[in-house]
């Protein structure tokens, strides 16, 4: 197993070993780990976008099915690895070649981004002015209108915050992945490990890292583009004036897998 | 069930590490939140450098912290330290923000209250403002604490023994009970902390049980 004291000579041998040219190209090179692990984590996030997103708005839409976001919240204390490993003994033997590992490892992105995105969706459209709702039928919209006119774009900075969330969810866990076999730069941390070569899974952890954290600084930016300038950002209900309704919000906050500038519960 | 019956002596020393890797960093970051947040308060132009920076450290993936963790420490890779401080860095990534807003939450006609009263500095923290902030302080740590015990599993890639180990090591060998065991046993910890979380929490504001039996 590799070895991590001797500071400044291993730092020396973690950048030397990311500035080698060998060690970018090829099938497993950097670059070819990095389009690995962008493809499964975008691939996850579509899925999981497209099953939370209709969902969240319909419960936040029409308060039904309400206990589905309990329910999901609560499976958050399911560890990631576990999952991931149940999921590839279960389904990995069925399966050939690659599918064997992108498959089960899909799933459990999907699992795992599916509740803070339907956390954010239904909390945001539940969060709605209800004089906005009010006014909007007044002036004759329809319920469809309503939902995609007023309700979605209000709703979306706490949708963003669920985004933001389940994306790092999403590139957290796919370099656990590596474990049952999947390809992306958590290979290089794996194999690493695994070899004793330390400068390669340092590597590795660096450039996982700095993924993550331009990512979230991505996805700050967007959120910022999207979201409308009379929304405020929606920052929650810090300063200003303190009442002692701020309490509960603050509580309620504290508790919400997303928090308002979205960060959140989900780390793995 | 079998797998179990014949090593729960195991999985019970396994636990008891998953609750030392994942319980410390909890009071540890916790005490250090403490006067993040309440720096965060008491200079409110720090609380958005205050919650990006502790929020930035969150978005790293633990498997990288735990690597990286050497680099920073000096440590050898193996060492349990690398988790405990790591760990440390996400509980104060969740709790600083939470602290900052608890204190925030303290109405304002009870901070001037207090002040009339002769409650200063120090005493006034201690004596009215944490005290009212614990509903919101406990809110998040009882995030932190599930999302401690789900993370500290994965330290087991790094060598460091806990409830992970039966994960790796079911899986590996493909003993399902050994698997399951480890998932079950796992949530089980993350909710036992939950639960001890929320009775300190009632313990600690007798007055919010005293008015929900008012109303």
């Amino acid at each position: 197993m590799a070895r991590g004291g001797g500071g400044a000579v291993v730092i020396g041998s973690l950048f030397s070993w990311i500035a080698d040219p060998a060690h970018w190209s090829g099938s497993d090179g950097i670059l070819n780990r990095l389009l690995e692990h962008l493809w499964y984590s975008v691939l996850a996030m579509v899925l999981a976008l497209v099953i939370a997103l209709p969902l969240g708005l319909y419960i936040g839409h029409t308060g039904r099915l309400r206990w589905l976001v309990t329910a999901t919240n609560a499976a958050r204390a399911v560890p990631t690895l576990g999952l991931l490993f149940a999921f590839a003994l279960w389904l990995g033997p069925s399966l050939r070649g690659d599918l064997a590992f992108l498959v089960p490892a899909t799933i459990v992105l999907v699992l795992l981004a599916v509740p803070p995105l339907l956390a954010g969706t239904y909390a945001g459209v539940e969060a709605v002015d209800p004089a906005a709702r009010d006014a909007a039928r007044g002036v004759g919209m329809t319920g469809w209108q309503v939902l995609r006119q007023v309700e979605l774009p209000c709703a979306l900075p706490l949708v963003m915050s669920g985004v933001r969330t389940a994306a790092l969810q999403v590139v957290a866990t796919a370099t656990i992945a590596a474990l049952i076999g999947l390809g992306g730069l958590g290979r290089l941390l794996v194999d690493g490990i695994a070899f004793g070569d330390y400068p390669q899974a340092a590597a590795g952890a660096l450039l996982v890292a700095v993924l993550a954290v331009l990512l979230e600084g991505l996805l700050a930016l967007l959120q910022r583009r999207l979201v409308s300038p009379g929304l405020g950002g929606g920052r929650g209900a810090v300063g200003g004036s303190r009442n002692d309704d701020d309490a509960a919000a603050a509580e309620a906050n504290a508790r919400m897998p997303v928090g308002p500038g979205g960060m959140a519960g989900g780390n793995s | 069930m079998d797998w179990l019956a014949a090593n729960w002596r195991t999985v019970l020393d396994l636990g008891l590490s998953h609750l030392y890797l994942a319980g410390v960093p909890l009071l540890v970051g916790l005490a250090l939140s403490l006067p993040l947040g309440w720096a965060a308060k008491r200079w409110r132009g720090s609380y958005p450098a205050v919650v990006t920076s502790t929020g930035l450290l969150y978005t790293i993936p633990s498997l990288a912290l735990f690597v990286i963790m050497p680099l920073v420490l000096g440590t050898k890779i193996l060492d349990p330290v690398n988790v405990v401080v790591a760990m440390t860095i996400y509980t104060v990534a969740l709790l600083a923000r939470t602290v900052a807003d608890g204190l925030l939450s303290v109405p304002d006609h009870v901070e001037q209250a207090a002040t009339a009263m002769g409650y200063r500095g120090l005493r006034r923290l201690f004596g009215v403002e944490l005290p009212l902030a614990v509903p919101v302080i406990a809110a998040g740590l009882r995030v932190a604490a599930v999302s401690n015990v789900s993370i500290v599993s994965i330290a087991s890639v790094v060598g460091v023994s806990q409830l992970g180990n039966l994960l790796v090591d079911g899986y590996r060998r493909i003993i399902w009970g050994e698997l399951l065991t480890g998932i079950v046993a796992t949530m089980l910890l993350a909710l036992v902390l939950d639960l001890v979380i929320v009775a300190v929490s009632r313990g600690l504001t007798p007055w919010r049980a005293a008015a929900g039996a008012r109303s």
